[in-house]
């Protein structure tokens, strides 16, 4: 989800699938005049359907009996069978509950932070330091998912380096991941660990678009830094941070999947366990397919609905919105 | 007007702040790397935070002796090549049709691509496509699924863009073809973009794990990711080709993992201080054009 932030400004330009089907002799022409063109989009389009919204479509297996090997599409209506075997099943709610206390508490720590790094950027004169710090903070983004758990894992150890630290210091061991209560603070620090540095990215863009001359005539008036930046800086980069904002609460269903698979055992479950790893332990572990696409299908669409309402209202209030 | 005595402390605290936070930020490679020399009784007391204790090449030594470890690698170099290829070519047909403003129906196919972003069939009706296709175990369960990602194919569209429309013009006038055209013309043109694309699917090719985790059995076929996952899960104990004794064993065990976390991310920090500006203008491409 968070791609889409950066190609916000693009897609403006389109409008919500409104067709107005122009008229067949109209089509045959420009299919005559343009084949070549067409021709290339043949590959790209059968990629999407068959790739993208055919398993849209397969979400019907949600409403149908399946059978492994059998039609994609299911075998027989069964109703809202699945639906209601899930607002029954007490390891849903469960679940879901846990997705929306990890993504809020990413929210709340992962977005403010790389707001302060490029700020704090901001201030450096020299451009050589400005540079080295900006290319140091980048590194976790370009790394595998499975190289930053076993980091993870590593620091976490019993005889990793954050127990010797608090060894130092005179306490006790902890075992990490062991424990359901550290699994929390250990996901949302080290997604902050990892995107800080890349996600400052569009705010130093933001801020480098800012007129100069404003901070010139605030400095004749006599606004020390501090000044400057409360009522110069950050309102210059206000447009970036609500458009962010907005798209991450539209985005706050998606907890990193992949993460929490790789770093997560039973002993935490408790609070690790979040939607997506559920539906893959019911679905592929448990081979209940239906039932784990009637959760994917209900997490899909509350993250759709979520996309649109905070569109809508960030066009209305701000002007800026996807499309 | 001269700087007060109160920024000149906040410009100090910054670089110290600004320090640490390249600290934190690399104190994880650090310490695997400093792990990954170290001897099994130093890793095990947790004396090795920065610097190698108990210097040993040991299980180096082993890991590169491990066929398993150079067969997965080399499936890692094949997929991502292959990967990267296919992604290309679709991505720039893709992108350079919808670039076409003069293009009926050029509207609907965006809307079409762009949607897909926003809602997509998710982890089970994926998974049982791929399996009906008959793709599991195959290559093309890593190289074809993810061929077009929407987000580069909408850089790349605005990147085409903004090419003026008169080169092509001319072109058509001599007599060239779209394709010749393409090929002769806009491409030779559109390097900086194509490096760009190149680096964002080469990238998320070689570090990704979740297909191959899903879609292949055979140990023969799996990337380097996930060669590593299974170590960390526990899942292999990885096959110690050339040692013998218990003591070995032991001093291999205690930072096989350190190692192989180290040569998997080895390619990609050799190449990193040289591609991140192409990622850099890649991301203001997507979001300050137009």
């Amino acid at each position: 989800m968070k791609q889409i932030i950066e190609v916000s400004k693009q897609t403006q330009e389109l409008q919500v699938p409104i067709i107005t089907t122009p008229k067949r002799s109209v089509v045959l022409k420009a299919l005559k005049k343009d084949w070549q063109l067409y021709s290339l989009l043949v590959l790209p389009i059968i990629y999407l359907v068959i790739f993208k919204y055919i398993p849209m479509i397969g979400n019907i297996i949600a409403f149908r009996r399946f059978m492994p090997g059998g039609n994609i599409f299911g075998e027989e209506w069964v109703g809202f069978r699945y639906i209601q075997m899930f607002i029954g099943d007490a390891t849903f709610w469960h679940v879901f509950k846990n997705t929306l206390i990890m993504s809020s508490l990413t929210l709340l720590v992962c977005f403010p932070a790389p707001i302060i790094i490029a700020l704090l950027l901001n201030e450096v004169q020299s451009k050589k330091f400005k540079k080295f710090v900006q290319t140091a903070s980048y590194l976790p983004h370009f790394l595998s998912i499975v190289i930053i758990s076993g980091m993870i894992l590593q620091l976490t150890a019993s005889n990793g380096a954050l127990n010797s630290l608090i060894e130092f210091f005179g306490g006790k061991p902890i075992l990490f991941m062991q424990d359901a209560n550290w699994f929390r603070p250990i996901y949302v620090g080290s997604e902050a660990w990892q995107t800080m540095g890349w996600g400052a990215i569009l705010y130093l863009a933001a801020l480098t678009n800012i007129d100069e001359s404003l901070y010139e005539a605030a400095k004749m008036d006599g606004a020390n830094r501090w000044k400057q930046t409360i009522h110069i800086t950050i309102p210059g980069i206000l447009p970036t941070i609500i458009t962010l904002l907005i798209l991450n609460i539209g985005s706050i269903m998606a907890v990193g999947f992949e993460k929490v698979l790789l770093l997560y055992n039973p002993l935490n479950y408790e609070t690790s366990d979040v939607i997506s790893t559920y539906l893959y332990r019911v679905g592929l572990q448990s081979s209940n397919f239906s039932y784990a696409t009637a959760i994917g299908l209900f997490e899909s669409i509350i993250g759709l609905i979520l996309v649109y309402s905070t569109n809508f209202l960030s066009k209305k209030y701000t002007d800026n919105g996807l499309w | 007007m001269k700087e007060t005595k109160s920024y000149k402390v906040f410009k100090v605290v910054n670089v110290i702040i600004l320090l640490l936070v390249v600290y934190i930020t690399l104190f994880p490679f650090l310490n695997v790397v400093a792990q990954s020399f170290s001897g099994r009784a130093q890793i095990e007391a947790g004396q090795v935070t920065l610097i190698p204790k108990g210097f040993n090449v040991l299980t180096y030594k082993t890991i590169l002796h491990d066929k398993t470890f150079w067969t997965s690698y080399r499936n890692t170099i094949v997929y991502t090549v292959v990967a990267t290829f296919i992604s290309i070519v679709m991505t720039t047909m893709f992108a350079y049709v919808l670039s076409k403003k003069r293009l009926i129906g050029r509207k609907f196919f965006t809307s079409l691509a762009i949607f897909t972003m926003f809602f997509n069939g998710g982890l089970i009706p994926n998974y049982i496509l791929i399996k009906t296709l008959g793709m599991t175990n195959t290559i093309w369960a890593m190289v074809i699924p993810g061929a077009i990602s929407i987000f580069n194919m909408l850089i790349m569209k605005s990147f085409f863009e903004g090419m003026p429309e008169e080169l092509e013009e001319a072109a058509s006038i001599d007599g060239s073809t779209t394709y010749g055209t393409l090929v002769r013309i806009i491409l030779p043109l559109s390097k900086p973009i194509l490096a760009t694309m190149v680096l964002f699917y080469a990238v998320g090719n070689w570090n990704s794990w979740f297909g191959a985790f899903l879609y292949l059995d055979k140990s023969n076929m799996f990337p380097v990711t996930l060669y590593l996952r299974n170590l960390l899960a526990g899942a292999t104990s990885g096959q110690s080709a050339g040692a013998t004794a218990a003591d070995d064993l032991t001093q291999i065990g205690a930072n096989i993992k350190a190692v192989t976390m180290v040569l998997t991310v080895l390619p990609i920090l050799m190449v990193y201080p040289f591609v991140q500006k192409y990622f850099v203008s890649g991301i203001m491409l997507g979001s300050v054009k137009q």
